[in-house]
């Protein structure tokens, strides 16, 4: 069966400064269908590097990436905006909610990008998804109005608007309070029993534990996953 | 996503940045209106003077004797006693045909009596033919006649202000004032015409007949006169009218071929490109004044924008991310741009020609608002805004969307 994510001897390197910086030194690794990965690894290992990569955020300097079958590598910006769109959705350590909109308007605008929903439809998508995120009542309320937990939950509803079959998360927990922390991987593990696949980023065990695989990296490698270890 | 969508997302984005729209569209609403505002004052200004200048005589061309004396000071224009009556008659006869009516002016500065009543103003001695010449015309009474011009007859007409001033709220047709301690009878009372240029009072005057001026309020021996007004039939025939009555004159007053000219003319078409200069000038200085406030007004804009920058490339990268590509980026930030440009232009626009009425009205200056100007502003200004809004995004439109989201 092909893998939903695939890469192979995938490098990214930074060339500022004397010496070249080898943020992902040769990677390569396969994520299927309905898994719920944590990337780990000290701080500079390349664990954003990676996951931006996968994200299609970013593009990687040399390295092959089959998302869903497609060849990624050497897509043109707009077709990658369009895959980020449809297949792809995220949630960041510091929420990046447009300022000064309502809870709904952000969660209604990646459908805005792709268009498939009408006005009301999307409204009610995005209520519905406000509501499964637990924030059924505070539609109206603009990101500064918001707790740091909801604002990332307003973040998720967001990151599921266009029903994307993978959610990419970086350090998710990073900017929260514990009891914040455990709400949003209780949330996690829902929508990855759900069916969804998530690709998470934390350097924190007690987040990472919530995961059912592990790959941890070590300067631009990856040193250890132990679904590669089961085998 | 549509056009029309997208459209959308910009209208939210300007109204979700209140401030800084309000900002930007001010940037752009002050450098227009200061644009058009000074642009429309100095144009009407400069139309004003051209309209009093020829409102000062029909077809006008004045003739002022010149003293020349060696060793003596130059004393302007008016200031010789080589030109009498007889020119001025004598150019009426000869050029017929080019001049339609001629009269000399006999200026004489004198104290003025009615019963208990005091003031002081320049008579002026003419001949029936002045109030065709200035276009002035009779609020009561009448102007003296070709009979009282002949006979000296101590008759006059006088102004609106020395009317109020002597008279009050009397009656001054055939009434008698003192002219120089000398009896005058009032025959008519002129239309006002209020200030000149020059903020004189065109209506604090007394006219009567410049034989009687020289006669009994000049007391001189010598029949000068101050100068000569003609009115011409066609100002076509300017330069025709100037070489003859420079040749009447030579000859009148017998000047040999190497000695110069002893009287000078001046024509309202002189005056005019004087003016014409003058203003010219001003124009230039208000096209600097105006150019600077635009500049201001643009610097404002640009600063506004670059200091959303930051903001504004975390939303772009933000917006990439969630599935915005390039072009819908590109386009929002155009369309936001545009529709800043356009609200402030047009508020700029009528603003500028608010403040320039206002202005006007409590200054009664007229006001011309050239479309010249506003298209100039309004593109200026607006092409700061497009570029300065549109600026942020194009650059953020190359970057990938995790280097705008990590932009600082
Ligand atoms: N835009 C960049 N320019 C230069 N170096 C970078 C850039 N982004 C990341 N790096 C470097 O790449 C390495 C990996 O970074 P990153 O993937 O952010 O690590 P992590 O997320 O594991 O902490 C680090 O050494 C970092 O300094
Ligand atoms: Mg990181």
């Amino acid at each position: 069966m092909a893998h939903l994510i695939e890469i192979r001897d995938m490098y990214k390197i930074y060339a500022q400064g004397d010496e070249p910086v080898h943020a992902l030194d040769g990677v390569s690794v396969s994520i299927d269908e309905g898994e719920f990965v944590a990337i780990m690894g000290a701080s500079g290992s390349g664990k954003s590097t990676m996951l931006n990569i996968l994200g299609c955020l970013d593009t990687p300097t040399k390295g092959t990436y089959l998302l869903d079958g497609i060849e990624v590598a050497g897509r043109s910006r707009t077709e990658l905006a369009h895959i980020r769109n449809e297949k792809l959705g995220f949630v960041f350590q510091n929420f990046n909610l447009l300022p000064r909109t309502s809870a709904i308007e952000n969660v209604e605008l990646p459908d805005l990008y792709l268009g498939r929903l009408g006005r009301r439809a999307r409204r009610r998508r995005a209520l519905e998804l406000l509501r499964r995120v637990g924030l059924g009542g505070r539609g109206t309320h603009t990101p500064a109005q918001l707790s740091g937990g909801q604002q990332q939950r307003v973040a998720i509803a967001r990151a599921l608007m266009n029903k994307p079959p993978v959610l990419f998360a970086d350090e998710p927990t990073g900017n929260l309070d514990t009891k914040s922390s455990i709400e949003i991987m209780n949330l996690f593990t829902e929508l990855s029993r759900a069916g969804i696949t998530i690709v998470m980023v934390t350097h924190e065990d007690d987040i990472a534990a919530y995961a059912t695989r592990h790959l941890v990296m070590k300067d631009g490698h990856l040193v250890s996953d132990d679904k590669g270890a089961a085998k | 996503m549509s056009l029309w969508m997208i459209f959308k997302v910009a209208v939210l984005a300007i109204f979700r940045n209140k401030t800084r729209s309000l900002l930007t569209c001010l940037g752009i609403i002050f450098g227009i209106a200061a644009v058009i505002a000074v642009l429309a004052i100095g144009k009407g200004a400069s139309a004003m003077m051209v309209a009093e200048i020829s409102q000062m005589g029909n077809n006008l061309v004045m003739v002022f004797p010149e003293r020349k004396q060696a060793g003596v000071v130059h004393q302007g224009l008016g200031g010789g006693q080589n030109m009498t009556a007889e020119d001025v008659i004598a150019i009426k006869n000869e050029l017929s045909h080019l001049v339609q009516f001629a009269s000399p002016q006999v200026n004489a500065f004198c104290q003025l009596m009615h019963q208990n009543k005091n003031w002081s103003t320049r008579v002026q001695g003419v001949s029936v033919d002045f109030p065709d010449i200035k276009n002035w015309t009779m609020k009561e009474g009448r102007f003296f006649n070709e009979q009282e011009e002949r006979r000296a007859s101590r008759v006059c007409v006088i102004g609106t202000s020395v009317a109020s001033n002597l008279f009050g709220e009397e009656e001054p047709v055939g009434k008698t004032m003192r002219i120089k301690n000398m009896a005058f009878k009032v025959v008519g009372v002129l239309n006002s015409k209020g200030a000149n240029n020059w903020g004189d009072d065109q209506d604090d005057t007394v006219m009567a007949p410049y034989t009687t001026v020289s006669r009994v309020l000049q007391g001189s021996a010598f029949k000068s006169i101050n100068m000569m007004n003609l009115s011409l039939y066609d100002m076509d025939d300017l330069d025709e009218a100037k070489r003859e009555i420079t040749a009447i004159l030579r000859q009148r007053h017998k000047l040999a071929d190497y000695q110069d000219d002893d009287f000078e003319t001046r024509d309202t078409t002189e005056i005019m490109n004087t003016i014409g200069s003058v203003t010219g000038l001003m124009t230039v200085l208000l096209t600097v004044v105006a150019a600077i406030s635009l500049l201001v007004g643009g610097i404002g804009i640009m600063n506004i924008m670059l200091v959303s920058v930051t903001e504004r490339i975390k939303e772009i990268g933000l917006r990439m991310a969630i599935g915005a590509t390039p072009f819908m980026i590109l386009t929002q930030f155009l369309l936001e741009a545009l529709v800043l440009s356009a609200v402030g232009g047009v508020i700029g626009v009528a603003a500028g020609i608010g403040v320039a009425q206002a202005i006007g009205a409590m200054k009664h200056w007229p006001i011309v608002v050239e479309a010249g100007s506003a298209i100039l502003a309004f593109g200026f200004s607006a092409f700061v805004g497009i570029f300065f809004g549109f600026y942020p995004a194009y650059r953020a439109s190359k970057l990938n969307p995790i280097d705008c989201l990590r932009y600082e």
